[in-house]
Formats: structure tokens, sequence, C-alpha cells
């Protein structure tokens, strides 16, 4: 079964090693501009929340593009940008709902996560699994389960 | 490549910047971070500068590994210390570093004074003076919300001081983010100094590596390590205040001041007590362990605001020091001093001294201008706070530190005051642990941990774990013993002046993790990100290197053997309780001078600690001040 990428930014620590090895493993350069991902911060509340493509089941990048450049990968279900095909015409960042596509400020290209190829390096990286990579039916329970665990907390504090 | 950041030279009375390259021959002999910074701060500021004249320097750095994928997110900050009067260093974590080196710079050295308040803006090769007029006044936490808003832009990263930086406090910090602080020796007060409320950085530069499929495996598998150790998985949990509940448990805190070195009944005060307001953990860049959390703290009477931390030192600070043991006035307390920009251990010693003096009916009414000072009461030692850092009444005397202080309030206080060198001890006792006393007494910024500190010798390891751990013979088991401890503060000393020059936390050295990475690790990664080769002894150099140029700047103040001691209660009152092994324990001074003769002899300094010119010449300092850079 294909996995999707898993984000609970509950654990996210916001120590932004996601974005240094994700532009390491594609650009062979450490730059959080040039990352696929991004732990969006509410530094003044605590508040980190790592954004990356989603790999949408009905893609909008895909949608709009005019060039079809971007495909799902069918070994790992990515949405993948065919830079034989892109024009950089950057519908598909204008449209994204998400964030999920982004210009490298340096090659100008349009970036966005493809999964490593199945192997995705922030989640290698993320000790607190922050970013997972998942079976959907694993991660249906795992989100389940969390739920039930905060809801029985809650009862216990209750003052029945 | 990382190589190739530069220097910057920051006059800010003319408003010029000179930028440069750093030469390969001054990385090949510090490195770069805190020894590039000792370097620069024994060359630029001469001897009997005042540190709060336009001729002092505040230098800013990035260490060579700052910005890679490991917990290098480390800011160096120096300068003739305004509280000490000797070397001021602090070391920050956070993400500062990592974006000033991203907008192009490793190394900035600050001269002059603003006309204005100002602020440096650097961004992509740039520097630019800005008018701080709107920020002057303005708290730690307002301020670097502002500066993202005037841009316009969320992910600029600053390093900035509050009111206490501002009206001078001898001991003010400097803070980015909201608990990262260069807390130590008065870098804060520093940049008050010259009317500079803050550093903003945002880069957008790549941090190239020599090799970086490489250096990204072999992150990887140093990251597992960390995370997995034991240490990493309890400081991710508890942060540092883990530390606190051992050390209390054999007897190794300070309460009241300096009146008992355990605290019984601290169920209130212990780490986990933080749950009820925690919301999770926080790491700085890079960072597996994640050692502080986030907390959001609500009541009635002090409001409702978010900040992270605390550490082991505000569990002291405001907790056993002051006599206030419960979580509660920690989380406000430390909320207080990141707000307005103080050192957390400066400001809880100042106020425990304060109090024990009161008690002891040294200082009255009429030096505290009324207030009734004494243990156990937060709102009081709040009220301390807020006076220290605008300098109102009481808080006018304690915010100059510890000497000038003692000045102020008669001889008979030096006694309770527990500091060296100028700069308060950590609140940790070490009356039990000969060690980590000669640590504190022959650090090169004043009384402190983060020099030299053998934590490891507290583990009691067998001797032949010890010995191959610190690479020597005749170490004890027992930290209870005098012999072979100045070894292995010797060992410590050059361990952290080469983290501290990479830029990487003391967490991921050999600090409180025994198996944690040093100096092999550090070959290859320095390898695999610049290419160059350095050999572990040439590593265990560069580390003795920084040491004694920061010793001569000790010397050329007119420091020797005789700063090197410990305050007087450490030999005079033996501890009144603890574990067998740590009460009724005292240091014995005829035991504690053969410790430091062997230290000084270590180290190539004579009897007197002054470092010998064949030991200069040995590490290439015999020509200093030499201004390369």
């Amino acid at each position: 079964m294909q996995k999707i990428l898993v984000i609970d930014p509950e654990r996210c620590t916001g120590c932004r090693l996601c974005e240094v090895v994700c532009s390491l493993y594609h650009e062979k350069t450490i730059n959080p501009y040039r990352s696929r991902i991004k732990v969006v911060k509410w530094e003044s509340v605590g508040v980190y929340v790592p954004m990356v493509c989603q790999h949408c089941e009905s893609p909008v990048c895909e949608a709009v593009c005019p060039m079809n450049a971007i495909q799902r990968d069918p070994n790992t279900g990515a949405m993948v940008i065919n830079y034989d095909r892109c024009i950089g015409c950057k519908m598909c960042v204008l449209s994204c709902p998400l964030g999920g596509v982004n210009v490298d400020p340096k090659t100008r290209k349009v970036i966005k996560c493809d999964l490593c190829g199945g192997n995705p390096q922030c989640v290698r990286f993320c000790e607190t699994k922050a970013v997972d990579f998942l079976e959907p039916t694993v991660a249906n329970l795992a989100k389940r389960r969390t739920a039930i665990e905060k809801y029985s907390e809650i009862v216990r504090k209750l003052p029945l | 490549m990382v190589t190739k950041r530069k220097i910057a030279y920051i006059d800010l009375t003319k408003k010029e910047v000179k930028v440069r390259d750093i030469p390969y021959e001054m990385r090949r002999l510090y490195l770069g971070g805190r020894g590039l910074d000792m370097y620069l701060l024994y060359n630029h500021v001469d001897r009997g500068v005042d540190p709060l004249s336009p001729d002092n320097v505040l230098l800013v750095s990035a260490g060579l590994l700052v910005g890679t994928p490991l917990a290098s997110g480390r800011t160096h900050i120096g300068g003739k210390s305004p509280l000490t009067g000797i070397v001021g260093s602090a070391n920050m974590g956070g993400f500062f570093a990592p974006e000033l080196r991203m907008a192009g710079f490793d190394h900035l050295v600050i001269k002059g004074r603003a006309e204005k308040p100002t602020y440096l803006w650097i961004h992509d090769g740039m520097i630019e003076f800005m008018d701080a007029s709107h920020l002057w006044g303005k708290d730690t936490f307002e301020t670097q919300e502002i500066i993202r808003k005037d841009h316009g832009d969320p992910d600029i990263k600053s390093m900035v001081i509050g009111p206490a930086g501002e009206n001078l406090v001898r001991f003010a910090n400097v803070i980015t983010g909201h608990k990262n602080a260069g807390g130590r020796t008065g870098m804060g007060c520093l940049m008050g100094s010259k009317r500079l409320k803050a550093i903003a950085a945002k880069g957008t530069i790549d941090i190239e590596l020599k090799y970086p499929d490489e250096y990204m495996e072999y992150a990887y598998e140093l990251n597992k390590r960390m995370a997995n150790s034991r240490w990493g998985k309890a400081s991710g949990k508890w942060g540092t205040m883990v530390i606190w509940n051992y050390t209390n448990t054999w007897g190794g805190v300070r309460v009241r001041n300096f009146q008992a070195n355990q605290l019984h009944n601290a169920e209130l005060l212990e780490p986990q007590n933080i749950d009820k307001w925690s919301i999770g953990v926080a790491g700085c860049y890079g960072c597996v362990v994640h050692c502080r959390h986030r907390y959001v703290y609500s009541d009635p009477k002090y409001g409702t605001f978010y900040d992270e931390g605390p550490e082991y030192t505000s569990l002291g600070a405001f907790g056993a020091e002051v006599g206030c043991n419960r979580m509660e006035y920690v989380l406000i307390g430390n909320h207080l001093v990141n707000k307005l920009g103080l050192d957390t251990l400066e400001t809880g010693s100042m106020i425990a001294w304060a109090i024990e003096l009161y008690e002891k009916g040294i200082i009255d009414d009429r030096v505290t201008g009324g207030l009734k000072l004494e243990w156990g009461n937060p709102d009081l030692v709040f009220q301390l706070v807020e006076m220290i850092a605008y300098r109102k009444g009481l808080g006018n005397i304690l915010a100059d530190g510890p000497r000038p202080a003692i000045e102020k309030f008669g001889p008979e206080s030096a006694y309770y005051c527990i500091q060296i060198k100028g700069m308060s001890n950590l609140h940790s006792d070490e009356r039990p642990t000969p060690s980590l006393a000669l640590n504190i007494a022959t650090a090169t910024r004043g009384s402190d941990h983060l020099r030299s500190r053998p934590a490891v010798d507290l583990y009691g390891l067998p001797e032949e774990v010890l010995e191959q751990i610190y690479e020597t013979t005749g170490l004890v088991s027992t930290w209870a013993s005098y012999q072979g401890k100045a070894k292995m503060v010797t060992w410590q000393e050059k361990l952290y002046a080469v983290v501290d020059s990479l830029g990487i936390c003391k967490y991921h050295t050999v600090f409180i993790s025994a198996t944690a990475p040093k100096w092999e690790e550090w070959c290859k990664l320095i390898y695999y990100a610049t290419g160059w080769e350095f050999t572990k002894q040439e590593l265990m150099e560069i580390g003795e290197r920084i040491y004694n140029i920061e010793r001569m700047f000790l010397v050329r103040e007119g420091l020797s053997r005789k700063d090197d001691y410990l305050p007087e209660r450490y030999y005079k009152e033996p501890t009144p309780t603890g574990l067998p092994i740590a009460k009724g324990r005292y240091i014995d001074r005829a035991e504690f001078d053969k410790m430091l003769d062997e230290y000084y002899d270590l180290h190539g300094w004579d009897r007197n600690g002054i470092p010998k010119p064949e030991t200069l010449k040995r590490l290439g300092l015999d020509q200093e001040p030499s201004h390369k850079l």
C-alpha cells in the first residue's frame, strides 16, 4: 500500500531539521528557502506547523498545469514535476491551497516535495515523528487512538 | 562554501562597515565562533579599557559548523565584560547564528557607540544601520515582533536587549526567541552601552558543504546516537531541570543563598510539575534533544503568558535560592527575566544574597529603602527583579553586580557573596566535589560551570572507564577525592573551547553524557563540511590555544593565582546535609592549593598562574597581539 505523509503539529519541536535535510538531499546544499518542507512558526505563542505538499488525491497543481508537467509517480504516489515539460509559469504555486509548491530563489525553478523517491528524508531525521510516512490504515488508527487518549484524559479531570 | 563566510567590522560611531574574508590560517588556529572571538578580543581591546566605553568591542559569531543538520544553532557573543572586567563570553541557542550565516557573515566586530538607539539589519551580504528609537524601552519579545512587522517578514531572527540592557544592568543578557539567552558576563549591558538595541538577520545564501551526502549521513548517525542516549531522552522530557532532581537528591544544590545544600520537601518544585502548564517541548536549530518546554502560565494575579524553559538555573534563582519552593514562581520569574533581558542566574544570586544580608543584619531598612527582605516571598522577588531591571532603589545597587554591591553594603557583606572574579556561582554547591570546585575557581569568565565542568565525575564510574574517557591515568572513581581532578578539568576546557568554536551545543558532547560525540567525530564533521583535515591532537591544541589566549587576557588585566580561589564559605562551612558522601564536606585549602599547582603545571603556567613563555611559543601565542584580523 502506498504511504502518505502524516503531519502532527503537536509533536513538532520547531527545530527545522526537516528543512535542512530536505535542501541538502535535493539541492546538495543547506538553505531553508530551497527546502520543500517548511516549519511555519508563531514564535510568540509556541505554535509550530510543518507545511509540505500533501500529494492531494485531486491535485489542483496537476489540473491547472498548462503543460501537464505535474504527474503522479505510480511507485510512490508522489505528485512530481517533470522539468522537461515545466515552463515555470507558476500556476501551481498560485493555486495550491497549502503552499505546497514553491519557487527556488536561486534557480527560480518551481520546487515541491517528491517524497524523495519513497524514503522522505524529513521523516527519516524527525525524531519526534511530527512528520511521518505511514500507510493510510495505520495513520487513521493512530489518529483515532490519540483522540481517544486525549478524551480519556479530559474525562479523568472532570469533577464527577 | 561555509569557509567563504565573512567577518564584518562595524563602527557604530562613524556608521562604517568593512568586510573581509577570514583567512584559512586563522581558521586553522581558532576554527571560528568562540575561538576566533577570543582572538579578536585579545587583539581589539587593550588593557584597562572601560567595558562601557566605545573602545570596547562587541563580538558576535557563528561557529564553523553552524547551520548544518546537527544541534548547531549556537551564537557566541563576546567582549570585555561589564560585570567582571575580564573575558566576556556568552553562548546562546535558538536560530540566530544560522540566519547570520545564511546572510553571509560568521563574525561581527562592533565598535564605537551609536549617537541614538540603533539596530543592525543584516541581509544577504548587506549591513544597514537602522533607527531603533521606537524599540527603546520595549521588552525583548516585543522588540523582535516589531522588527518583523517593520520589515513585513516573520522569518527574521534577531538578538535583542530588553530594558535591563538599556539601563546598563551589569548582568543584562541578550535574547533571541523566547528563552535563548546569551546570559552570562553582561553582554546585554555591553550592547546597551553601544545604544545597540538589536541585531536582526535574514539570509537566503546557501551554506555549502564540501561533501554534502557524507555529512548528511554522518549527521544522521550522530543525531540518532544523541536522541537515543539516556541523557538525550531524559533532557528531552524534562530539560536541564532533570539535573536539579539528581543534584538535590545527593545534596549538591544551593538553598537560601548558601545556607543548605539540599532542599527537603521539594515536591512542588521538581521538574514534573511543569506538566500542568506545558504545551510541548521545543528544540533549537537542528536539535533532536529539544531540552525545553513551551508553557502557558495563567492565574488571576499574574495573568496569562507564554514562555519557554525553565532551566536548572531558574529552579535555583526563583526557587530554592530565594526560598520559593514552587514551580509556579519559577515559571513567573523565568518569564520576567526573559522579558526584561536579565541573566537568570545572576539575578537570583543577587537577590538571595541580599535577603541573607538582611537576615544577618548586615544591611537594614535604610539600605533596602524600607523593603523587608525575607525568604519565601515571591512577590518580593518579582518586585526586586523589576527594581533591578529599571535600577530603582535597592535594585540600583544590585544591578551593578557582586563587587560594586559589596562596596555599597560594606566589607562584612563580602563573606556571604558567592562569587568568583566578580561573577556569581551557579546554584550548585561544589563543596562535596573538588573537581567542580576547581572548575569554577579557574574558569576564564569568572565563576562558571560551562567553561570546564567535568560533570562525568559525578557518576562514580570505574577508574578504567574514566581514564579511557579522559585519556589519562591517575584518576580515581570517587568525586569526593582531590586526586587527578585537575586532569579532568583541563581536558574539559579544551573540549568545550572547541565545541563552542564549532557552534554545536555542549549537550551534544561529553558534558553530561559520557558517550556523546567528541574529538574523532568532530574531525570527520569538519572534513565533510570543509575538506580540511584536522587530527584529534590538532583539535585539542586549538582548545588549549583558545583557553590560553583567554587566560592571557585575564593576566593582562592583572589577574593571577590570587583570583583563582573559591568564596570563603567553601573552606569554612561544612555542608549541613545530603547523602553521606556529600554531608559535612568542605574544601580543604591545602588540598585545593595542591590541586591548583597541578592544574597550572598541566597547563604549562607558572605557580602564579601565568602562562610560561615556552607554553605560549608552543601554542603560537608568543607574538600576540598579532592583529591579523
